[in-house]
């Protein structure tokens, strides 16, 4: 008798299924009911973003951020308008930096909410995708009223925010502040000693601190796995140096490791929107050089350089010296950066977009290997994964 | 920019490369704060390793690869590690040139992380990457032909599709525009034009001028 191999199942997964998070097409080589091999197919949302700016003016290329990690907008036109800057040379306005962070923490709160509660609703539970999502539109009110759209903001721009915070939002921003950790506490209820969540989660996916590393992980991934990593603190941009906060570390590197930091990410941003709210300072929000930044309103009406300076800022944009450079910020998913190129002209030569979910996707294989198909699903959630940011 | 500027880390980052590394690293510079290592593409898996496990560096993370395309140049592509050292919180960017044939050693064995980023660099410029174990496509179309982010593709490609009710499938047509892309030349004469109409050939070697091609 000669011995039979038997060839292992070919399973596809998405793209078009509830808990692929978007478009994730994942073949998967089964071995009855565990994985042997994880093959992600991405790019089913490829728009050619990096593509598209360098045909766009600096300005213009602002709202494609929006489009990336749609969960997550502010944070990304955060790390374009760093890269920007310092290519400019131009230094934001304390109050800017200050509503920055402000709205930065709002999002990874935002971002955390969505991701928690999807992942939850993954490996059973219901409840939390209801809450989360009341709260959620409370943030996405906040937009609203700070730039005038909920979810493709273009608010952060180079240079400082656009505009002002209407009058109110901070207090009520305070109020929502004081209100949210109930909410976190109910989350915890539902979650934390959770049998089938407890099932689900624990120990699955488990990542060591030097695949991690080698892999490229980071945000919540890295700092699951043990290092007390966080661009916030280890390269501090805007006011960060100022706000005090916490880093939520993990043990073990599973899933269950992953859901309880962002759980306390939450808490942490609430605690830095308040400081924010305490120490925001009066002045303006716009860096006052009218080369790079609109001239107001009402400047226009008097002033005939600023209607010049207005209608060249929206037309050709204003030109950026030539060198590279890279902005990145701690994104509510890991480390997100830009990477600009420019040539003098007013155009982005090049503009490479490093969004964090890419090499956490690609480290699929190593996560789900030797794991139950139900757990895939598990460790995709723990990922935090967005396809806008992934595809481009 | 804040508190955190590791500009003098940095310096004396390179000045330890240039010394010790003086057969891998070509040319060390800083671009606005920002340290660039120059390599050659058959020194970079030895300086990669050497990043990677020297005590002094230990940029354990490789966060990025990318690519920037110079058509006009001899050897037009511009290969991008961005590295990040966790322990003594600094970045580095080590760059390779390469031209459309000559491949790029993969970064495979030293960062597993390189994988993806190469397959992109791969699929979008076509710079391709030696012992790499699986250099697939991976952000465009199944069967997509061309390298989009090269400078010489266009920005609305070579064919559209659409769902055919007759077939009953997705056909792929050539790219059919209503209007032509706009494109416009925003280099006015005031403060775009550096160089007099004329005198192009009094300094023919400098390199891309600003607006060329717009």
């Amino acid at each position: 008798m000669t011995e039979q191999s038997i060839k292992p199942m070919t399973l596809n997964f998405g793209p078009q299924h509830p808990a692929a998070h978007g478009v994730l097409r994942l073949v998967l080589e089964m071995d009855g009911e565990v994985i042997e091999r994880a093959d992600p197919h991405i790019g089913l949302l490829h728009r050619g973003t990096e593509k598209l700016i360098e045909y766009k003016t600096y300005l213009q290329a602002v709202p494609y951020f929006d489009r990336l990690d749609y969960v997550s907008p502010m944070n990304q036109e955060h790390a374009f308008a760093l890269a920007t800057e310092r290519l400019l040379g131009i230094e934001v306005p304390e109050r800017a930096q200050y509503i920055r962070v402000l709205f930065s923490e709002l999002t990874r709160i935002a971002n955390h909410l969505l991701n928690i509660t999807t992942f939850a609703i993954d490996v059973g539970a219901m409840t939390p995708l209801l809450w989360g999502f009341e709260a959620r539109e409370t943030i996405m009110e906040f937009y609203e009223r700070v730039s005038g759209a909920r979810l493709h903001s273009a608010y952060f721009r180079p240079g400082g925010v656009h505009q002002d915070m209407p009058a109110g939002l901070a207090d009520d921003i305070r109020a929502f502040c004081e209100d949210f950790p109930r909410l976190i506490d109910d989350f915890s209820n539902l979650l934390d000693e959770n049998r089938i969540f407890r099932q689900r989660t624990v120990d699955i996916g488990v990542v060591s601190p030097e695949d991690a590393l080698d892999w490229g992980f980071s945000g919540p991934m890295l700092r699951g796995s043990g290092f007390a990593w966080d661009l916030r603190k280890a390269q501090p941009y805007e006011v960060y140096d100022r706000m005090e906060f916490k880093i939520p570390v993990g043990k073990n590197g599973d899933c269950f490791d992953r859901y309880l930091i962002r759980m306390e990410e939450m808490r942490q941003s609430v605690a830095i929107c308040l400081q924010c709210l305490d120490q925001l300072p009066e002045g303006p929000v716009m860096a006052p050089n009218h080369k790079v930044t609109p001239p107001r309103r009402g400047e226009m009406k008097r002033s005939m350089e600023a209607l010049i300076h207005h209608f060249k800022l929206y037309t050709e944009g204003y030109h950026v010296p030539p060198g590279e450079a890279y902005g990145t910020v701690e994104a509510p998913k890991g480390e997100f950066g830009v990477f600009l190129v420019s040539d003098g002209t007013n155009k982005p030569y090049r503009c490479r977009i490093r969004a964090p979910g890419f090499p956490h996707l690609s480290a699929m294989d190593f996560c789900c290997k030797g794991h139950m198909l139900a757990d895939s699903v598990a460790i995709l959630g723990s990922m935090d994964i967005v396809f806008g940011e992934i595809d481009r | 920019m804040a508190s955190y500027d590791p500009r003098s880390a940095l310096q004396d980052l390179g000045d330890y490369l240039e010394a010790a590394r003086a057969q891998d690293v070509t040319r060390v510079e800083m671009i606005r704060g920002q340290l660039v290592v120059w390599t050659g593409r058959e020194r970079l898996l030895e300086l990669l390793t050497f990043l990677r496990d020297d005590p002094n560096t230990l940029f354990k993370q490789l966060v990025d690869v990318t690519c920037v395309d110079y058509p006009s140049r001899q050897e037009r592509f511009e290969v991008v590690y961005n590295l990040l050292s966790l322990k003594h919180n600094l970045r580095l960017r080590v760059k390779v040139t390469t031209d459309e044939d000559s491949p790029v050693p993969s970064a495979w064995s030293v960062f597993k992380s390189s994988n993806w980023f190469e397959r992109e660099v791969w699929d979008l410029y076509g710079v391709f990457f030696s012992d790499h174990p699986d250099l697939r496509r991976i952000l465009t179309d199944y069967g997509f032909e061309g390298h989009p982010l090269r400078k010489d593709f266009p920005l609305t490609g070579y064919v559209e599709v659409r769902y055919d009710e007759d077939q009953k499938r997705v056909v792929y047509e050539p790219v059919d525009l209503v209007q032509e892309f706009r494109s416009f030349d925003f280099i006015s004469p005031w403060e775009g034009m550096t160089q007099l109409p004329g005198d192009e050939k009094a300094d023919e070697q400098t390199g891309p001028k600003a607006g060329e091609g717009a």
